[in-house]
This record gives C-alpha cells, structure tokens and sequence, in this order.
C-alpha cells in the first residue's frame, strides 16, 4: 500500500520529466555540437574541439559577408532600441491613459485592447509598401521601428495597469507643490515601477534580440543590415554545404544573453509571457 | 508654470481629490488636455504609421493587380485600376481547397492536443506537485518561446534528421520504428504540430497555472475529504472554476495560431512537394513578400492577407465584448489639473 502510494505520487513528477525531453534534447545537442567536429546524434565524433568558435576571431561562412561582430552589433542595435523605445512610449501613453482625461481616452484605450488581440503580421504586407515610401527599407531603424510598432499595445496596456495601481497619494503632493505632469512621471512615478518597467524591457530586448521573420522580411539577405537570426539562417540554406560546427556555435552565443535573463530574471519572465505572448503561437 | 500653480496652490491647506480640479481655471485645464496629448503623441504616430496605414495599404492593394512586372508602371492607388479580381482568383485557386484543409487541420490539431491540451494537462501537473518544483518545469517549457526562432527549428531540423545525423532516428532507429529517413520530409505534420505546439503550449500553461493556484485551498480540501479523487476533483472543482481562462486561452490562440507562419516557414516552407504543410497565412506571406519566386504578387497576395486582417479585428472586437474587457476601460482615478 505505501509503496503504491509512493508511485502514485512520484508520477506527476516522471510525466513532468519525459515531457520536458523533447524540449531539452535539442539544447543538449547544440553544445555539444558547437564542441565537436561532427555529431551522429547526440554523441561526438572525433574528437572535442574549439575550432568551430573561430568565428569570434575571424570572419566565417567566407568573405563577402560581415563579421559576426557586425552583426551583433546589429543586433543588439536593435534589441536596445526596441527596449528604451518601447519602454517609453509606452510608459508615456500608459500614464495618460491611467491618469487622465482628456477626449479619446476611452477609445484609444479600447483601440489599444484591439490592437493587443490583433495579428499583426498579417500587416507586413503593407508595412513593406510603408517602409519603401519613408526609406526605410532594408534599414535597422526601419526593422526597429516595426517590432517597436508591434510591441506597444502590450507595452501601453501593461504600464497602464501597473500605473493604475500606484498610490496617487504622492503624485497629488507633488502636483499640488507645483510639479508638473512631466516632472511628477519621471520624478515620483517612474522610479516606483521599476519591476515593472525591468519585466517590460527585458520582454522588448529579447523578441528584438531573437526576432527573425521582421528582419529577414524587411532586410536583403546577410548582408551589413543583418541580425544574428537572419545571418544564421542564410548559412543553413538547402544549396548549401552547412557548416553545423559553426551554425552551432553560433547559434549558442545568440543565446548567452537571453540565457542569462532566463536564469537571473525567473519570476519576471513567468509573469511576462502570461501577458505578452501572443505573436508566434 | 510650475511656479505660477505652485503661487496659486499656496494656500490650500488639506485638499480633496474632488475639490482640486473645481478651483483650475479654463487656461490650465487647457494645458492639461494639450499635456495628455502630449504624452499620448509617439504612440499614436507609431500606431497610425504601423497599424492603419498599412491597413489601408493592403486593403488597396487587394483591389489592385500590382506585380514585380508592372512594379513602377502600375498606379495601384488610383481607384480607376481597382477591381475584385484578386479575391474572385482565390476562390477559383486550384490549391484553394488544400490552403484551407491545411489551416483547418493545423489550427485545429495544434489547439487542441497542444495549447490547450498539453497546456492543461502540464498546469495541472505542475500545481499538483511541490510550488517550487512546479514553478521550475514551468519555466523550461517556457524555453521554447525564449529562443530564437531560427534556433529553435534548427535543433527540431537536427532531431528529425537522417540517419546518421538525427537524434530521434539514432534512438529509434535500432528499434525499427523509424527507418532512418529525414522525419520532417516524411512526416510533415506531425512536426509542423509538434514544434509549433511546443512553443504554443507555455501560453496556457502560465494563464491555466496561476488560475488554479488562485482556486481556494479549502475547495480542493473539501473535495478530498468528500472522498473525491484527484480526477474527480479536477472535473468538478478545478475546471468549472478556471473556464474563463479556458475560454480565453481557446480563442487568443485560434487566432494566433490562424495567423502564425514563422516556424513553419522555417521548417518545411510549406513543403514537402507541392503545398504539403503551406497555410492561409504562409501563402499569403509566400506570394506577396517571398524574395526567391522572382515573381512577387504583392496585389493577389494582399487579397489573402486582408481575409486574416478581417477575421482578426472581428476576433479582437469579440474578445474585448466577451472578456468585458471594455469594463476595464473605467475612468481615471486622478485627475487634478
């Protein structure tokens, strides 16, 4: 009977473990691989080696094509620029959505509950046609400026919700000593939300650090505009000969930063994907 | 201005929310209203530029026959070129029936055995055991997500491969159930779900998750001490409690999923062979945006695209009526100047 017991509940745990084996299988790989010559599965053969991180020394996949520090730099570019830009904006709406009235609030509010549930990829049609009028096409502003444009009606919906529960207490004494609206948001409301704020900017740098089908849609090919996705993509063609030692290796350093969120930033990134997932699937 | 208001604040001694805003004259109401607008404006601009232009854009686009050969000649925006031919085309589309029976079945397939199904059944699991060891598996099933998309295929690419680079064959091989093929070519569907699901799961595994937790421990208790068992618990306690979530996470990801290509552009790029695992959305990405046909049909294209852009504004109109997301649009709390 108790060993029954036992069985029954230690199995929540063994289901829990074989279905995270389909998941971690293909991590396991990728660093092993990014160490070995070649790979039959998940065991090395040869032996173990560095050579496939060259790349950070010299240029790989051939000449003709920017170095991997370009396109980090790119990348990060990007992923930065989404952070602040987004993390502004939307604090900016959010506080006058959350706090005053003026005419429109009410729509917009709604047109920004609209716009959250809204595919947006649907418009990539569209803002290709946009991005060619403003010359923005196969630019990294123009890449920013999308995913920036995708990002906020979460942005604006969450900083609203977290300033709606701020205490108005001090935002009153302030105002009422003579700060203005602009001084009382940077001054008195901002520094309190900074959990808040660190969820939503780490939610806005890695979709920028990790994003592929915006860059790869409005950008040509691995040339200098690209990021880290688009540039290890073009290196794993069907025509080509792909070198998987480098693919690996490459793909393993796109993923030290958004590693580190994940084992420093635990409890933010849970609660942040509980509301900001929506796009993929 | 702040000089000027704090002088004319100077003598209030204890004020009320509501006495403040009587006392501000018509000029800083005024400046207010201009300071809310303000504060609104780079969302707005980013918003028209990246919402409603395009929506416009590829509403025109539909009606016109813009294409890379008269790329240039053709006027696509005046209204003398416009016509309903593009959307006359996809009805008439040999491939039409298959477009739809692959969105259908991938829509349907993946809801239900993945982001929702997968999803439920993990959020009961990992609630049920130890907080902190259910809050771990929780998080690597967030995994997926987290990584870069181009990343996340190219492990799935390695793990269905041939022998004798593939994982799954190098396991299952010997055994005899795989016979060393490449398994996204033989299979397409089955990866197509499977790797999409995965990352679609951790949606309503965080939502059903913290539901459950917020279900009252003494419910649960009393059920047990009813002598329910766990199963009978879940179907009469737990689920009746959490169906708006259910509801919720059904339709955000119907829609998310009608409308997601990424992955599979990825993985099989609608193959393998002729349309084997292409969408709705894919086709329209495929023909309109696709740089490698040399033939792009931005307008035939765009036709596909709006179809998804129609559903999806009645989807989000819906959601906002069902979810009463419009009580959440009340009036601010402060408003003082």
């Amino acid at each position: 009977m108790a060993l029954r017991k036992r069985i029954w509940s230690s199995a929540p745990y063994l289901l829990l473990v074989i279905s995270v084996v389909p998941i971690m299988v293909g991590y396991l790989w990728l660093l092993i691989n990014s160490f070995s010559t070649r790979t039959e599965g998940l065991l090395p053969v040869g032996e173990l080696t560095l050579n496939n991180w060259s790349f950070l020394l010299e240029t790989p996949f051939g000449r003709g094509y920017p170095s991997i520090w370009r396109v980090t730099l790119n990348t990060f570019l990007i992923a930065s620029f989404m952070t602040i830009t987004v993390v502004l904006v939307s604090s900016l709406a959010g506080y006058a959505l959350s706090r005053l009235n003026f005419p429109g609030r009410r729509q917009f509010l709604s047109l920004t509950l609209i716009l959250h549930a809204f595919p947006s990829v649907t418009l990539l049609i569209g803002i290709f046609f946009v991005l060619r009028t403003l010359s923005l096409y196969n630019t990294l502003i123009g890449v920013g400026l999308v995913m920036v444009g995708f990002e906020m009606p979460f942005g604006i919906w969450l900083m609203k919700g977290f300033f709606d529960n701020v205490s108005w207490d001090m935002e009153r004494a302030a105002l009422i000593d003579g700060a203005s609206r602009l001084q009382v948001w940077w001054q008195i409301i901002i520094p309190t939300l900074k959990p808040g704020i660190a969820a939503l900017a780490i939610f806005a740098f890695v979709s920028g650090w990790n994003a592929w089908l915006v860059p790869k849609t409005f950008t040509i090919g691995a040339g200098k505009q690209a990021t880290l996705s688009v540039y290890l993509q073009n290196f794993q063609g069907d025509t080509v000969a792909v070198d998987w030692g480098t693919v690996t290796a490459v793909g393993l350093f796109q993923l030290i930063p958004v590693a580190l969120f994940f084992i420093f930033t635990q409890d933010l990134l849970l609660s942040i994907y509980a509301g900001g997932a929506k796009g993929g699937s | 201005m702040d000089l000027k208001l704090s002088t004319e604040r100077g003598g209030i001694q204890s004020p009320s929310p509501v006495g403040v805003p009587n006392q501000s004259s018509k000029v800083t109401r005024l400046r207010s209203k201009l300071g809310a607008y303000g504060f609104m404006a780079p969302a707005v601009v980013l918003i028209v530029l990246f919402f409603f232009i395009p929506v416009i854009i590829l509403f025109i686009l539909s009606l016109s026959d813009l294409k890379s050969a008269n790329f240039g000649t053709l006027q696509w925006w005046l209204p003398s070129n416009w016509s309903l031919v593009n959307y006359t085309k996809i009805f008439a589309d040999r491939f039409f029936s298959k477009f739809l029976g692959n969105t259908l079945f991938y829509v349907l397939t993946t809801l239900a055995l993945f982001n929702f199904g997968t999803a439920l059944a993990i959020a009961l699991l990992t609630t049920h055991i130890n907080r902190r060891a259910g809050f771990v598996f929780r998080l690597m099933w967030l995994l997926p997500r987290l990584t870069p998309s181009v990343i996340y295929i190219l492990m799935w690419r390695r793990i269905a491969s041939r022998v004798p680079h593939g994982i799954i064959n190098q396991f299952l091989g010997p055994l005899g159930i795989t016979s060393g093929e490449d398994l996204v070519t033989a299979l397409p569907w089955l990866f197509v779900i499977v790797v999409n699901g995965l990352i679609g799961a951790s949606f309503g595994l965080v939502i059903f998750s913290s539901a459950i937790e917020a279900i009252p421990r003494d419910f649960l208790r009393a059920s047990k001490v009813d002598g329910g068992s766990t199963l009978q618990t879940i179907r009469f306690i737990i689920l009746p409690m959490i169906r708006w979530p259910i509801l919720f996470v059904l339709t955000f990801q119907t829609l998310s999923l009608l409308t997601s290509f990424e992955q599979i552009l990825l993985l099989t790029d609608g193959g393998p062979g002729l349309f084997r695992t292409e969408v709705w959305a894919l086709r329209a990405y495929h023909l309109a945006l696709s740089t490698e046909s040399g033939n792009t049909q931005w307008g035939y294209g765009a036709a596909w695209a709006v179809i998804l852009v129609i559903i999806g504004i009645g989807a989000a109109v819906i959601y906002m009526r069902v979810f009463k997301f419009d009580e959440l649009v009340q009036e601010p709390k402060i408003d003082l100047i």
